[in-house]
């Protein structure tokens, strides 16, 4: 038996259709569940600024700075929440951070 | 033919273990249950059985290495007594709200404190909404047997949800009682192999288990385990009529003990019904119409059956090994009483404690509380709503 999509699984789900343990079938399915509401302040990328170091990317706790081609992209504001950590790390002053979403 | 052998409680539910030969088993040591965890080891060690044994550093430990490993796709199971349950509480609820059926060899022991190793049911009835399956034991032969069927009930495809398998500590789980064990190939094409449809070392259907799940989708899941532990009773029976079909000892809820025609009766967990049957037998041969019901199934729990075969009896005394505080009884008077109350109401109940940190509950005991509950009935003597028995003062 092919296993629930769980696509199909929303807040609106009746009991019978939850997935048995609330288990979660396929993978990367995080990226379905955006997070990036939660946020209070937003970070700004001024790539004039960027000098490509990536030292953002790994320190990012929710893998929102895309890197293309060996270079960074701009931010998945779906899944950013605004911790500043990219912010406090960059050297260049690349990254400021705003108020809101 | 079945292999005629003397065994201890312990041994038994090991020897069951060898024959099942589950995947994995992770456990830590404590007393009355330290000796499956060895017993197994021992098997694993003559090449015996394949079993990964895992030491662990505490309960806690194990049950999340049996968690782990089930979660895996492992048939896994660990043992346990008393504070060792304790320490396990948080997993015992994640095992089963992850629905994964895993088994639990607990030998029944009281909790601290005081400190003292001997049996009551504290740990389990303290475990009782964790949403394990309970299943009790009056001897060694039941023991074995509960622990064969074990696996079956527990990943059955409506169920799906861990089971506790338990004795009573020493009185079953030390003494050496004669048993009749089931030769390999009949225990192993009962129980089969165990082939779970999602499993995380699945690399070809990657998942995730135990996901937070907020307001929106928390309450639909207690509905699915509670469902599933309804599902657990016909499995149940129709698991105990075929491991009769195949070993002639049949298994159901409860045990009716010349309970038919009883005026009055006893309702109890475990070893003590030994006890008590010998004092029904003796009361019979004076003409006293005296019945017992051993619950075998706590949970899930069969009160209309209970009460249904309770309906008859005039007075009934709820025997309850284990104190839950709330000032008026045990957790089996609480819910015998309510079956009562939603099924039987003519039935009068009554709800006595015994046996708590290994107290004695003799034949004598038994006679005793039966005569007592003829004399309210037919004199209208005193009876004390709440008593313990034996005590002391």
């Amino acid at each position: 038996m092919a296993a629930t999509d769980i696509t199909k699984i929303t807040e609106k789900s009746n009991w019978q259709d939850i997935t048995l343990g609330n288990q979660v079938y396929g993978a990367g399915t995080s990226k379905l569940f955006k997070t990036g509401e939660w946020r209070t302040q937003t970070p700004v990328f001024h790539s004039e600024k960027c000098k490509q170091c990536l030292l953002c990317v790994p320190v990012c706790p929710d893998s929102s700075i895309p890197v293309c081609e060996g270079k960074r992209d701009e931010f998945d504001l779906d899944h950013c929440k605004g911790c500043g950590i990219c912010a406090k790390v960059c050297p260049f002053d690349a990254i400021s951070m705003k108020e809101g979403q | 033919m079945a292999i005629r052998e003397r065994l201890s409680g312990n041994e038994a539910i090991s020897y069951a273990i060898k024959q099942v030969n589950p995947d994995v088993m992770p456990a830590f040591p404590i007393t009355p249950s330290t000796e499956i965890p060895q017993y197994v080891a021992n098997y694993i060690a003559n090449g015996e059985m394949d079993t990964e044994f895992i030491p662990v550093e505490s309960e806690h430990s194990s049950m999340s290495a049996t968690i782990g490993a089930q979660a895996a796709g492992a048939r896994s199971l660990t043992a346990t007594s008393s504070c060792g349950l304790a320490l396990m509480w948080e997993e015992l609820y994640v095992a089963a709200s992850n629905r994964l059926p895993l088994a639990l060899c607990l030998v029944n022991r009281a909790l601290s404190g005081p400190i003292n190793i001997n049996c009551d049911h504290s740990d389990s009835m303290g475990a009782r909404d964790t949403g394990f399956i309970q299943i009790y034991a009056e001897n060694n032969q039941e023991v074995y047997d509960n622990f064969v069927q074990a696996y079956r009930i527990a990943e059955h495809k409506d169920v799906m949800l861990p089971i506790m398998i338990c004795q009573d500590g020493f009185i079953t789980s030390h003494a050496v009682e004669n048993i009749e064990l089931l030769e390999d190939d009949k225990v192993k094409n009962f129980v089969g192999e165990y082939n779970p449809e999602n499993y995380l070392l699945n690399a070809d259907q990657p998942m995730a288990m135990g996901p937070y799940a907020v307001s929106n989708y928390y309450m639909e899941t207690k509905m699915a385990q509670n469902t599933a532990m309804n599902n657990a009773k016909q499995v149940i029976l129709d698991v105990g009529k075929e491991f009769g079909e195949m070993s002639g000892r049949e298994y159901g809820f409860f045990e009716e003990y010349r309970l038919e025609d009883a005026d009055y009766a006893m309702v109890m967990i475990g070893s003590a019904a030994g006890a008590t049957k010998d004092a029904v037998d003796k009361l019979r041969e004076q003409g006293m119409k005296v019945g017992l019901l051993k619950l075998r199934v706590f949970r899930p729990f069969p009160d209309e059956e209970i009460a249904m075969a309770l309906k008859n009896c005039k007075v009934v005394a709820i025997m309850d090994r284990s104190e839950c505080f709330r000032g008026k009884g045990g957790p089996l008077g609480a819910e015998i009483k309510a079956a009562i109350y939603d099924y039987a109401k003519d039935v009068k109940a009554f709800n006595l404690v015994y046996g708590l940190g290994g107290r004695d509950f003799t034949v004598e005991e038994a006679e005793r509380i039966f005569n007592d509950l003829a004399a309210f009935d037919k004199d209208g003597a005193a009876f004390e709503e709440y008593r313990y028995v034996g005590l002391r003062g």
